[in-house]
Formats: structure tokens, C-alpha cells, sequence
């Protein structure tokens, strides 16, 4: 992948196959260290998934044979000398705590470290292609304070759907007035 | 700053809207969105796809998903065309300027754009 961007909208889409009804993205930066996030509430793996999807040649479709989300993401912050972690409750076995939480460490001053790119179009493109999920998503760093909440926007617009090209448009503002307000 | 004010009168325009937009979808625009896609590039094609649409005014008759793997990978970025009653269009080795080419003269102008599709650009 080109940019960190781009990871993290594959490996979301993970969490809205698992069905969960909120996803939370959180980029945190803190003098070198790039640390990245991804929570969500879906069914969660079983122990036996959660050991095998670091393996490229596990995946849960069925139209193809490997699966590189993952161990993308795990080669991308490995490289940098960073790691990536992955922790996830079963709804067979936490019926009323299920989810994944994905989390990766970059170093930001290796020569291998990916771009985060444009963060702002995998926020976008997540909502247009998921409109019925919530997001929260949060960038923070040196003077960077960048927060969106779909519940917000989805208790403003009753009923309206986020994928409403009007609405996508706002929230793309947003986001890039709270990035250009630093 | 873009503020919720602003977002209250989208919603106040679009609710009107919302019932008009029953009879959507004639026309449904399909991006591969898998890992595969991704890389490939198909994020700058989807919303391509996206604001085209919405510029070209064809929101209430195009509608534009996404979706996962179709098993050919290396023909990413894939995006699939499908129309009532015609034969499903498939798009591969996209760009955003071929996306803009597609809107222009298949989804407005209803000439499917051979050269791009799986049977003559692969």
C-alpha cells in the first residue's frame, strides 16, 4: 500500500464485514511514534481465527485464496521497527463484549515508514460505503486535535442517510478545516 | 468551519428529497473495494465515481457502491456496471479519469466505453 490511509480503510473494512455498528479509528502521534488504532464491535475472532489471520494465506472469502490485510499492515509498522498487535473477543464467548481491536506502532523517522497520505477520503469512503455504520474517528498530535463522530452527525440529520453527497461533502470540509486549523 | 448549523440545513433540504429518492438506483455502479482494489487504487476511482455522478445530476438514477474481491485481483481496480434489462458491464484497470470518461459517456450518455472493459482492455 502507498499510504497508511489505505491500510487502514482495508483493515476496517474487516470490522463493518464482522457487523459491527461502531468503529473507532484513532491515530495518535506522539514525538516519533506513530500509533494507530482500530476498535471495533463486530462478532470478534474465535481463538483458532485470531492465530491464523497473520498468515497471508488465511482469509475468510471464499473467491480467492489469501488474505494480505493484515499481514500488510503488519509488514508496513514491522518495517519501521514498529509491531502490530491484535486483540479480539468471540460473541460466542463474550456475548455482551465482542469486538476486535487492531493496533499498530509505527516509527515515524525510519526510511520505511508509509505516508499516512489522505486520511480524509478513507474517512469519506468508509461512510459512503458503510452509511448505516458509526465511526469515530480521531487524529491527534503536535497541536493536531482532529475529531468526527457520525453518531453527531447521524442525530442532526434524523433520518437523512450519511451517504447523502451533500453530507459526505460536509463531513470532507470538516475534517480538512480542523486539519488546515493547526 | 463547516459547523452543524450548516449540516441542520442539508438536512432540512435533503428531507424533502428523501422520497424522490425511492425509485433510485436504474443504474448501479459497483467498485471493488477488497484489499486488492484498495492497492490497486480503486479508493481515487470510487469517488471519482461519486462526485461525478453528483456533478453529472445523476443521483436519482445512478447509484454507486462498493464492493469485495471478485477473485481477479490483478485486473483491479474492477468496477461493475449493471442496468435493468441489459447485460452487466464490467470496467478493469481503473483510473480516475477513465472513471470520469465512464460517467460522461456510459452513465450519461449510455455508449458503454469498450475499451475499457474486461473483454477488450485485458
Amino acid at each position: 500500500m502507498k499510504e497508511l490511509s489505505l491500510n487502514i480503510l482495508d483493515i476496517t473494512e474487516n470490522s463493518t464485514k464482522a457487523g459491527a455498528t461502531l468503529v473507532e479509528i484513532s491515530i495518535e502521534e506522539k514525538n516519533n511514534i506513530l500509533t494507530l488504532i482500530i476498535k471495533d464491535n463486530g462478532s470478534g475472532m474465535t481463538p483458532e481465527t485470531l492465530s491464523a489471520v497473520r498468515n497471508p494465506f488465511f482469509t475468510t472469502r471464499t473467491t480467492r485464496k489469501v488474505g494480505m490485510g493484515i499481514p500488510l499492515l503488519q509488514f508496513a509498522a514491522e518495517q519501521t521497527g514498529g509491531s502490530l498487535d491484535i486483540e479480539s473477543k468471540h460473541i460466542s464467548l463474550y456475548p455482551d463484549s465482542h469486538g476486535t481491536t487492531v493496533t499498530a506502532v509505527f516509527y515515524k523517522d525510519h526510511i520505511d515508514f508509509t505516508p499516512l497520505g489522505d486520511v480524509i477520503s478513507t474517512v469519506t469512503t468508509l461512510i459512503q460505503g458503510h452509511p448505516e455504520v458509526d465511526f469515530l474517528f480521531k487524529h491527534s498530535g503536535e497541536g493536531l486535535e482532529v475529531l468526527l463522530d457520525t453518531r453527531e452527525i447521524r442525530e442532526v440529520l434524523e433520518g437523512v442517510p450519511l451517504d447523502t453527497f451533500e453530507v459526505l461533502l460536509w463531513i470532507k470540509d470538516n475534517l480538512a478545516e480542523q486539519y488546515n486549523s493547526i | 468551519m463547516k459547523s452543524l448549523a450548516e449540516l441542520q440545513a442539508i438536512k432540512d433540504r435533503m428531507k424533502n428529497k428523501v422520497v424522490l429518492r425511492e425509485g433510485l438506483g436504474e443504474i448501479r455502479v459497483v467498485v471493488g473495494m477488497a484489499t486488492c482494489g484498495i492497492a490497486a487504487g480503486a479508493r481515487p476511482v470510487l469517488n471519482t465515481f461519486v462526485e461525478e455522478v453528483n456533478n453529472a445530476d445523476l443521483a436519482d438514477k445512478v447509484s454507486v457502491t462498493q464492493t469485495g474481491c471478485a477473485g481477479l485481483c490483478q485486473l483491479e481496480p474492477i468496477v461493475e456496471v449493471y442496468e435493468a434489462g441489459k447485460e452487466k458491464v464490467t470496467y478493469i484497470k481503473m483510473t480516475a479519469d477513465k472513471a470520469k470518461e465512464v460517467v460522461e459517456k456510459h452513465l450519461k450518455g449510455g455508449k458503454v466505453v469498450t475499451e475499457y472493459t474486461v473483454a477488450s482492455a485485458n
